[in-house]
């Protein structure tokens, strides 16, 4: 029934979050804009006069500009943690350069000639500033802050991954998901506060500089009054739980809690990538991380039992075109050389070499087949190629690795690999659009997200893995002519996770547990 | 107004630009500084409204010492026209004129009505163009706001910085004609830069001719044109001697060599205008002759071109 719902219709059904959503999205926006003005635009006056301090200011602005923003949000988090404050102190970054730039531009842009002529008749330092250059150099500034506003709304849809809100709650939910509508009920708001921002701010710029003096009186004002919208939603006492955007709209995830744990604890959304961290610093208690997940055992995490069993089995197993199999049949003994041969404890010490150890997912893949003693060295072969794609975490990459390292050892093929393709949505498409020729999926992934089910045949299933893994086999062959091959071994199912000192002091070992308590902290409220 | 300058020097980066240069402007006289780009002409003018610090020296006006005094409010007294007239284009004319007067916090009435009196008075009537940005008028126009800017406040002494360099040729004949003809200006002390010899000619009492940081001549443009100092400053105006010979030479001075008219009419010229507009008018209206007046006995003589060539040729050989 899902697939039938307009986008009209889930927007309505969603006004409350998409409302939130947009006000966070202004918020943020406005107050790293607001900001950034403050701060750039007498850097940008400091500097009009001073080569050396240009050179290196702007630098080092044009550096900071450089950093992809979603790594820059992960460098804030050892630094601020998660929350509002290091997404907007990563948005201000980012807004920086084009407003001091074009202060500075704009400052030197004015004719020497005319301040001369103002000092000239006795205008002091200040008084040229504040009539002569500022106000030539504002057309300049402006299209900076303009430049600025745009990135900013479009870097704003990453704060979702720190637990800021905003518009890429829906966004990323919506990628992990499959779920198109959520997507574009994300996206569509925030292109739009994009093109609204942009051209109020052209009108702004179109005005002469007379009106221009009255207005950018007014604009600070406006800016507050907007960056208002924005509240900071972590609560302080209770118990905080941080979830993907994914496991928020899933029903064997955040739905699932709700309706049969009848589960209901705060919660912001966060980032796979910063969440584990952001756990073991306490910002927040409860998190929806993955069984085998490495950085469980570096951030000394426990994982709660799923006594009502909601989360089904989600077994890892290469997923390929059928086409390419039967050009290639000797991939299959290659691929299913892994078959069974890891386990959810292993995968989760191999896991915490990459994540925790650092070191390479290539060396880990390496060691792992040494020691299994299934390495063998590239036959150079020059048959074709085979395209290896994986979503972006930690495992993928090293499945990926151990699945080069075979085919190259076992067959005649040459293996690209197109890593980090981010969730589901886009590993799938890649696979079937034929961008890609296999990638390691989830038998749960693929039921839920993809296959999506009944309620009765899920009810049926989804308990036990064969079952689950017998089902998915079949409807992908017939759907879309991919393969499952044998599974892995581990079972790389959703867990809900706490710190193993918070986890014992509140005597909270299953999901149940958890239930009870944060419903008595509720009621004593 | 005097403005006096002694052993002034500007040192940029070791580079002496002026040079232990001293200098008198006396009082509603209008000194030109003469010299190629990169003499130090510009240089030294801007020492005088301290938009340049001199390096050492001394410079005061009216007998007060200018360092004496904050900068902004010295240049406040200090009518100041900078090269290509350095108007606010985001500043109408009537707030572009009321700079100064507002910095000197002037009542608005008073503003007001001094700025539409000079406004007139430059053919622009405030009316008219009060309300124009820099940008809807003409270079000549322009020029002369910034004319009337420097001027508002009534200041004795004026600092121009080659104030007709962004004209054209035409235009600038124009400008400088009305300029000659301005009473305000006529009781201003005022310094000018250019490197035009003929503009110096017309416009300077006094013409100080500079090369390499250093006043290499001062005087009349006849002292120049006739008793050059050195070789530099005859080369320096060889090449329009001729043009500046007769334009220096007013027809008074040939006066004595003409003949009289039998019957008085009505002249064409007066004995003040140069020889050159006397040949001017000569080959304009393709005539032998035209006829001069004596404004002061109200005498009529006649002039051809041979009476000017003799009357040349004798005035230079007396020299």
């Amino acid at each position: 029934m899902e697939e039938q719902q307009s986008l009209w219709e889930f927007m309505v059904q969603q006004s409350d979050k998409l409302w939130s959503q947009t006000f966070a999205h202004i918020g943020l926006t406005c107050i790293s804009l607001l900001v950034a003005v403050l701060f750039g635009l007498p850097l940008g006056i400091w500097i009009a006069q001073r080569r050396k301090a240009a050179w290196f200011v702007l630098g080092f602005a044009g550096i900071l500009q450089t950093i992809p923003s979603i790594a820059l949000l992960g460098f804030m988090i050892p630094l601020l943690g998660i929350g509002a404050l290091p997404a907007i102190t990563a948005l201000f970054l980012y807004a920086l350069l084009p407003i001091i730039r074009n202060t500075y531009t704009g400052i030197n842009g004015v004719d020497p000639a005319i301040t001369e002529s103002a000092r000239g008749m006795g205008m002091s330092k200040w008084q040229i500033l504040f009539s002569i250059e500022l106000p030539l150099a504002m057309p300049v500034i402006l299209a900076g802050i303009r430049t600025a506003t745009v990135v900013n709304v479009g870097v704003a849809t990453l704060a979702a991954y720190i637990a800021a809100g905003g518009l890429g709650e829906f966004i990323f939910g919506g990628i992990a998901l499959n779920n198109s509508n959520m997507i574009l009920a994300g996206a569509i708001p925030s292109a739009l506060l994009a093109v609204i921002f942009d051209f109020l701010l052209s009108l702004v710029q179109k005005l002469n500089v007379k009106r221009l003096r009255k207005v950018s009186v007014f604009l600070p004002i406006i800016l507050v009054t907007l960056s208002s919208f924005y509240l900071t939603p972590l609560s302080q006492n209770e118990i905080l739980g941080g979830f993907t955007p994914e496991f928020m709209g899933r029903e064997d995830g955040y739905l699932g809690l709700r309706s049969k744990y009848q589960l209901n604890i705060p919660t912001v959304v966060i980032s796979d990538a910063v969440m584990y961290k952001a756990a073991f610093e306490k910002k927040i208690d409860v998190i929806s991380g993955y069984s085998t997940d490495g950085r469980l055992k570096a951030y000394n995490l426990v994982t709660l039992e799923d006594d009502k069993k909601i989360f089904p089995p989600y077994n890892a197993a290469p997923l390929i075109r059928e086409d390419v199999l039967e050009r290639y049949p000797e991939l299959q003994h290659a691929l299913d050389l892994l078959a069974g041969k890891i386990n959810d404890s292993v995968m989760t010490e191999l896991n915490y070499k990459v994540d925790y150890l650092k070191q390479s997912p290539e060396k880990v893949a390496l060691d792992f087949l040494l020691s299994k003693d299934l390495y063998k060295k590239p036959t150079d072969g020059n048959k074709g190629v085979v395209r290896l794609g994986s979503k972006i975490f930690a495992e993928q990459y090293i499945l990926v690795n151990m699945y080069k390292l075979l085919i190259e050892g076992n067959t005649e093929l040459k293996v690209q690999t197109r890593t980090g393709l981010g969730g589901t949505k886009i590993c799938f498409d890649a696979l079937t659009n034929n961008e890609i020729d296999m990638y390691p999926e989830y038998t749960g992934t693929g039921l839920l997200v993809i296959l999506k089910p009944t309620r009765t045949k899920l009810n049926e299933i989804s308990g036990d893995r064969e079952k689950v893994f017998d089902y998915v086999k079949s409807e992908f062959s017939r759907k879309y002519r991919l393969n499952w091959l044998r599974p892995i071994g581990f079972n790389n199912a959703y867990a809900l996770m706490m710190r193993r000192t918070q986890a014992q002091s509140l005597n909270i070992k299953n999901i149940s547990d958890l239930k009870n308590y944060s419903s008595n902290e509720n009621h004593q409220h | 107004m005097m403005v006096v300058a002694e052993n002034i020097s500007k040192t940029f980066n070791d580079i002496k630009a002026v040079d232990d240069i001293s200098f008198e402007v006396k009082e509603e006289n209008t000194m030109v500084l003469l010299g190629t780009s990169g003499c130090g002409k510009t240089t030294t003018l801007k020492m005088l409204n301290r938009l340049i610090e001199a390096s050492s020296g001394k410079i005061s006006i009216n007998g007060q010492d200018i360092f004496e005094r904050r900068p902004e409010l010295l240049r406040r007294t200090i009518g100041y026209v900078s090269q290509s007239n350095g108007l606010f284009p985001h500043y109408t004319v009537a707030e572009n004129i009321a700079v100064v007067p507002k910095l000197l916090k002037w009542r608005s009435e008073k503003i007001q009505k001094r700025s539409d009196e000079l406004l007139h008075q430059l053919k622009l009537p405030a009316a008219e163009y009060g309300s124009k940005y820099p940008g809807e008028l003409s270079g000549g126009q322009q020029q002369r706001v910034a004319l009337a800017r420097a001027l508002i406040s009534n200041p004795p002494v004026l600092l121009m910085d080659e104030p007709f360099g962004a004209l054209d040729p035409i235009t600038r004949t124009d400008v400088r004609r009305e300029f000659l003809e301005l009473p305000e200006l006529k009781k201003k002390t005022i310094l000018m830069v250019t490197h035009d010899v003929q503009e110096a000619f017309e416009l300077g009492d006094q013409i100080s001719l500079m090369d390499q940081g250093k006043i290499v001549q001062s005087g009349t443009a006849q002292e120049l044109l006739f008793k050059p100092a050195n070789d530099f400053v005859r080369k320096f105006l060889g090449h329009q001697k001729f043009l500046l010979e007769l334009n220096a030479i007013k027809i008074r001075e040939i006066w004595n060599d003409l003949p009289e008219v039998s019957v008085p009419e009505n002249a064409d010229l007066t004995d003040s205008q140069s020889l050159w507009e006397a040949m001017e008018q000569l080959s304009d209206n393709a005539r032998d002759t035209v006829t001069v007046t004596d404004r002061n006995s109200g005498s009529v003589k006649t002039i051809s071109f041979s009476l000017l060539h003799q009357g040349y040729n004798k005035l230079k050989k007396s020299r």
